[in-house]
């Protein structure tokens, strides 16, 4: 599967990632030769199988619904970079 | 005298007769990393004040008349994806060079509820995403037995520190092989849990469906004993399944005669070192000769583990990782003008190249359009590789297979080449992808660096690994040769 330059940009974008033209050369080639890597799945006829997204036979797992000890605020706030009244402090949203 | 050296059951046996104290053997512990620390680069913290008060609190409690538990006073290394409440937890990542988590990870509770000594924090690959410590964010973690070559990864530092003597166990995190593959580099015990079989909470999420914590020790014994005190069910991890857990030191010096060994060809006849396929294969013949019994198997889809997995884990990786955006903890970028370029500034300073790689990767194979051709499809591919798995079970007890292709390569040699590096995973994929136990243990040198061999088990057949390994290990005296940073000698230092 060929990569272009393009899908990298694109892909960048979507991950929230500001890359140099630099890094998009590289990953451009990287992700194709690893892309071409795993097109070797493609050998194999999957038509009746189910996909498996978790090893362990568990299904819902439960617990009563009780009131329990959580983080206090000033422990969940104490590795914030930025901060103020107790609330997480982000840049300007909206415009 | 120097009690750094001590496996965990040795130190506890003097700890119990009152011939060491746990802040005497502490100190030898930080007296060592002193000394050869500046060769190794294993630690990314060292908690000694930490350490040593709390050794002192255990010597009192035992002074005290409380009868000490076999990690009492026992001085350890956590490998820094483990969350550990109040200090320092990196991943080795730029992005968390400043956490200190506000919790502890359920693993390093259990430690420390059992006397554990905490010591210190090893380095990794940034986010456990490699297999060599050349992508930790901060340094570059050396072989004990080559300071020139690699300890492997992603558990490269947890490794490094025991194969040195800097700790007398540590715990590693696995997702591919970053606790068998490091292990196998090092020439120490490294062991895979069944996934479900240790708590992930606490543990900083990489691919969720394959991460699981396990013990990096000196010997199957020490091994066993770490086994014993993380094992079992936690709430808190809704992946974590409540089966009993025995005890797994009931499976150390046991016989094997009558065990069925699994010997997959597909697993001798990829690309493997020649000398790696020699010693290996010589370890599979003596295990033969100690009475178990070999069985030829074929697993065809083996091949197939390695590209499937490198879909899957960048998928997953790239969603878990979606949190790092700088605002509630972690790295920040400062002066971005609105919240998008915070983001993106914060995430690219913060990540290194084969975090950005991984992130790239899964996000693609994730996005609109490919999401079938690319995860469902290595969804799917998991699947026939898992009944690969249950097929062979059905004629053996363990298979037993290299850990890696080669031994430990030299810092720099597969760096630029991410599909290289990602080729040392070929024989411990297939086994995360199954989701089922494996150790790796020594089983011979080639060039004078170790060469490890994996054995893996049925699900939540724990018990039966350490009994081969063991058997194994007691056969080769492996144990009792130690690594002397550029020469080595048998016998011990």
């Amino acid at each position: 599967m060929e990569i272009t330059k393009g899908n990298v940009e694109h892909v960048a974008e979507l991950a929230r990632l500001e890359i140099t033209e630099h890094e998009k050369d590289i990953f451009t080639e990287q992700l194709s030769n690893i892309l071409d890597y795993v097109e070797m799945l493609n050998e194999l006829d999957t038509k009746e199988v189910s996909p498996t997204s978790h090893v362990v036979p568990l299904v819902n797992v439960f617990r009563e619904d009780e009131i329990k000890e959580v983080l206090k605020k000033d422990e969940a706030l104490k590795n914030a970079p930025e901060k103020e009244d107790g609330y997480f402090k982000v840049p300007r949203v909206i415009e | 005298m120097k009690y750094f050296g001590l496996k965990v059951h040795e130190a506890h046996k003097l700890i119990k007769d009152r011939e060491i104290s746990s802040e005497q053997l502490t100190k030898s512990i930080m007296d060592r990393i002193e000394d050869v620390e500046g060769i190794v680069h294993g630690y990314v913290t060292v908690t000694k004040e930490y350490a040593l008060k709390k050794a002192r609190e255990m010597d009192k409690k035992i002074a005290e008349g409380e009868e000490p538990g076999p990690l009492s006073g026992i001085p350890c290394a956590i490998k820094d994806n483990i969350c550990t409440k109040d200090i320092l937890t990196t991943c080795s990542s730029k992005i968390l060079k400043n956490f200190k988590p506000p919790y502890s990870a359920t693993v390093y509770q259990k430690l420390e509820e059992q006397g554990c000594i905490m010591i210190g924090k090893t380095n990794m690959d940034e986010f456990a995403m490699g297999s060599s410590t050349e992508n930790s964010g901060f340094f570059t973690t050396r072989n004990p037995w080559d300071p020139a070559r690699v300890p492997g990864g992603s558990s490269g530092g947890s490794s490094a520190v025991v194969a040195a003597d800097e700790a007398l166990f540590a715990l590693g995190s696995d997702t591919g092989g970053s606790i068998r593959q490091p292990a196998s580099f090092c020439g120490v015990v490294g062991f895979k849990p069944t996934y479900g079989r240790v708590s992930r909470y606490g543990l900083i999420a990489f691919a969720s469906s394959l991460d699981q914590i396990g013990p990096i020790t000196k010997d199957v014994r020490d091994c066993a004993l770490i086994l014993n005190a993380i094992c079992g069910h936690d709430p808190m991890d809704s992946t974590s399944v409540p089966a009993d857990v025995p005890d797994f030191t009931r499976f150390v010096d046991k016989d094997i005669k009558g065990i069925k060994l699994g010997v997959p060809k597909e697993y001798y006849t990829m690309q493997i070192d020649d000398s790696v396929k020699k010693e290996t294969g010589e370890a599979v013949t003596n295990l033969a000769n100690m009475g178990a019994e070999k069985v030829e198997l074929e697993m065809p889809y083996t091949a197939y583990a390695l590209p499937a997995y490198y879909l899957i884990n960048p998928a997953e990786a790239s969603s878990n990782l979606a949190r790092y955006d700088g605002i509630r903890y972690g790295f920040t970028y400062e002066d971005a003008e609105n919240l998008l370029e915070a983001y993106k500034k914060t995430r690219s300073s913060g990540f290194g190249p084969e975090v950005k790689r991984r992130i790239m990767l899964g996000t693609y194979a994730l996005s609109s359009g490919y999401y079938e051709d690319y995860y469902l499809k290595a969804q799917k591919v998991r699947s026939l590789i898992a009944r690969d798995f249950d097929q062979a079970f059905k004629n053996c007890d363990v298979i037993v297979t290299p850990t890696a292709p080669t031994v430990s390569f030299r810092t720099g040699e597969k760096i630029d080449d991410p599909l290289m590096m990602y080729l040392n995973d070929i024989f411990t994929v297939p086994v995360s992808m199954a989701g089922l136990p494996a150790v790796s243990i020594p089983c011979g040198f080639v060039n004078g660096l170790p060469v490890g061999l994996q054995i893996i088990g049925k699900p939540f057949d724990e018990g039966t690994i350490i009994k081969v390994a063991s058997a194994f290990e007691r056969m080769l005296a492996l144990d009792k040769v130690k690594p002397l940073f550029g020469s080595y000698v048998r016998g011990g230092a």
